[in-house]
């Protein structure tokens, strides 16, 4: 590994009675995203990847349209989690193997707050350019209109569980052997609810049946997973330090 | 009597000793007595013929199945939650079987339903959903392995047996909505016909023998694993060779 300039933890704000967990989030967020700015090159590779996973299934399977069209969300969706899941072994990894990821679990702000800021800035470097990037990839699948807007829509709201439900997956294979795989042994299971109605919600279009049922039940899994992944993550992290 | 005696690994090991026969006898009693009724008593069914006697198995392991899963995350949040031992051991004992009661579902499932609905495999609410509990039990067994450490490996496991527990019924019920929206149910399990009360008696008593089976090889495997992990405690060489001091 090349020795890259560490953003020292000597930046993180100090912490008085009324910094609220708030500022512990910002400032592992902006950390983050500065070391993956840092990185240019890492971050295009993986949307590249995304682009290259969508593009193969065509010409694996057909280039007709109307099939294209009916399996397009799908394969969006499925490569939007490889994607997602390429990455994630670097959201702890490196942290944890200078030393910075101990010195946050004891740093005066809840672990928690900390771990989500490094979800966000994960959705951010990953999700985001996923999102932006699959109406275009759309309309190579021939998905267009309604169907279109639906399904980005439903990435913008399902993709941030991915990286929730995932950060839970690297944290626990800290430092294991075989990692990268057992990550997606864990991880891949648990996102089955999120692939299903976020795919399906194209479906509902296609069906007439509206696209509100989905959304809302991708909503209140990002809400749950919002509650509750940073407490298992940062529970995994902690028993990754012990 | 304190049963809380029972939760160290020292005491509970012959207590787990004495019981596991008992368990794996009745398991073997009832598991002749229920094929024999599933086999031998209950009549032909008219519309799936000798094809049905299958549920007999198929039925008893699929729920235990899915309850080996709750009960392990039972124990895992005791191991998470008090820090206790034991806990944690009794979840590492539960998974392989988890996860053989599952395949043997699926399995059986899929023999079932070829001569019933012309198909081994559909991508039916249940089928599905069990297959995906196959991974979760996968997941906690390949975790465990990966992790030298036992007690991280308990609280790591621990702490993935509870987002799976959360995520099991949601998992469901996503396949299900999934399935209904695709397709209409063609392949309807709901829809079994009124059970005549001597198969009801039947899969009861096959569903007890998996439960007593269940308890009986969790119990000796979590012996084997006392041993392992108590293996420089005093007591262990005692109870394994008892001459020596």
């Amino acid at each position: 590994m090349m020795a890259e300039p560490v953003v020292a933890l000597r930046e993180m704000p100090a912490h008085t009675p009324d910094s609220g967990a708030w500022s512990g989030v910002r400032w592992a967020l902006a950390r983050d995203l500065k070391l993956a700015l840092r990185s240019r090159a890492e971050l295009g590779v993986q949307v590249l990847f995304y682009v290259i996973v969508v593009s193969l299934f065509p010409l694996a399977s057909t280039p007709e349209k109307n099939q294209l069209a009916l399996m397009g969300p799908g394969v969006l969706w499925v490569a939007a989690l490889l994607a997602s899941l390429l990455s994630l072994p670097r959201l702890f990894a490196s942290d944890y193997a200078d030393g910075t990821l101990e010195q946050m679990a004891l740093s005066p702000y809840p672990l928690s707050a900390l771990v989500s800021g490094k979800m966000i800035a994960h959705w951010l470097t990953t999700g985001l350019p996923v999102v932006v990037l699959a109406p275009l990839l759309g309309l190579q699948y021939g998905i267009d209109g309604e169907a279109l807007a639906a399904l980005t829509v439903a990435l913008l709201v399902g993709t941030p569980i991915l990286s929730l439900l995932g950060a839970i997956g690297a944290a626990l294979t800290l430092g294991l052997r075989g990692g990268g795989s057992l990550l997606a042994l864990l991880v891949l299971p648990l996102c089955v609810p999120v692939l299903i109605f976020g795919a399906g919600t194209v479906d509902a279009v296609h069906a007439g049946l509206g696209v509100a049922a989905n959304l809302s039940l991708l909503g209140a899994g990002l809400l749950v997973a919002i509650v509750g992944a940073p407490l298992a993550a940062s529970a995994a992290v902690r028993i990754a330090l012990d | 009597m304190n049963l809380y005696r029972y939760s160290s690994p020292s005491t509970f090991y012959p207590l787990a000793g004495k019981l596991a026969p008992w368990f794996g006898w009745s398991a073997l009693i009832l598991a002749i007595v229920g094929l024999w009724i599933g086999f031998g008593i209950a009549p032909t069914d008219f519309q799936q013929g000798e094809a049905y006697r299958i549920i007999f198995i198929h039925v008893a392991t699929a729920w235990m199945s899915m309850f080996i899963y709750l009960v392990m995350a039972f124990w895992s949040a005791l191991s998470l939650g008090f820090n206790t031992r034991l806990s944690g051991m009794m979840a590492q004992a539960m998974a392989p079987t988890g996860a053989l009661m599952t395949f043997i579902a699926l399995w059986t499932g899929a023999f079932w339903g070829r001569p019933t609905w012309g198909t081994y495999w559909a991508w039916d609410a249940r089928m599905t959903s069990e297959l995906i509990l196959l991974f979760l039990y996968f997941g906690v067994i390949a975790l465990r392995n990966a992790i030298d450490d036992d007690r991280r490996a308990d609280r790591a496991c621990g702490v993935l047996a509870l987002v799976g527990a959360v995520n099991v019924p949601i998992i469901y019920f996503s396949v299900q909505w999934w399935n209904t929206l695709h397709q209409g149910s063609s392949v309807s399990m709901v829809a079994a016909p009124k059970m005549a009360a001597i198969m009801l008696a039947g899969m009861l008593v096959m569903a007890l023998a998996v439960w007593f089976y269940s308890i009986a090889v969790t119990l000796v495997r979590v012996r084997c694993i006392i041993l392992e992990r108590e293996r420089g405690a005093a007591w262990t060489g005692q109870m394994t060779e008892p001459g020596k001091t």
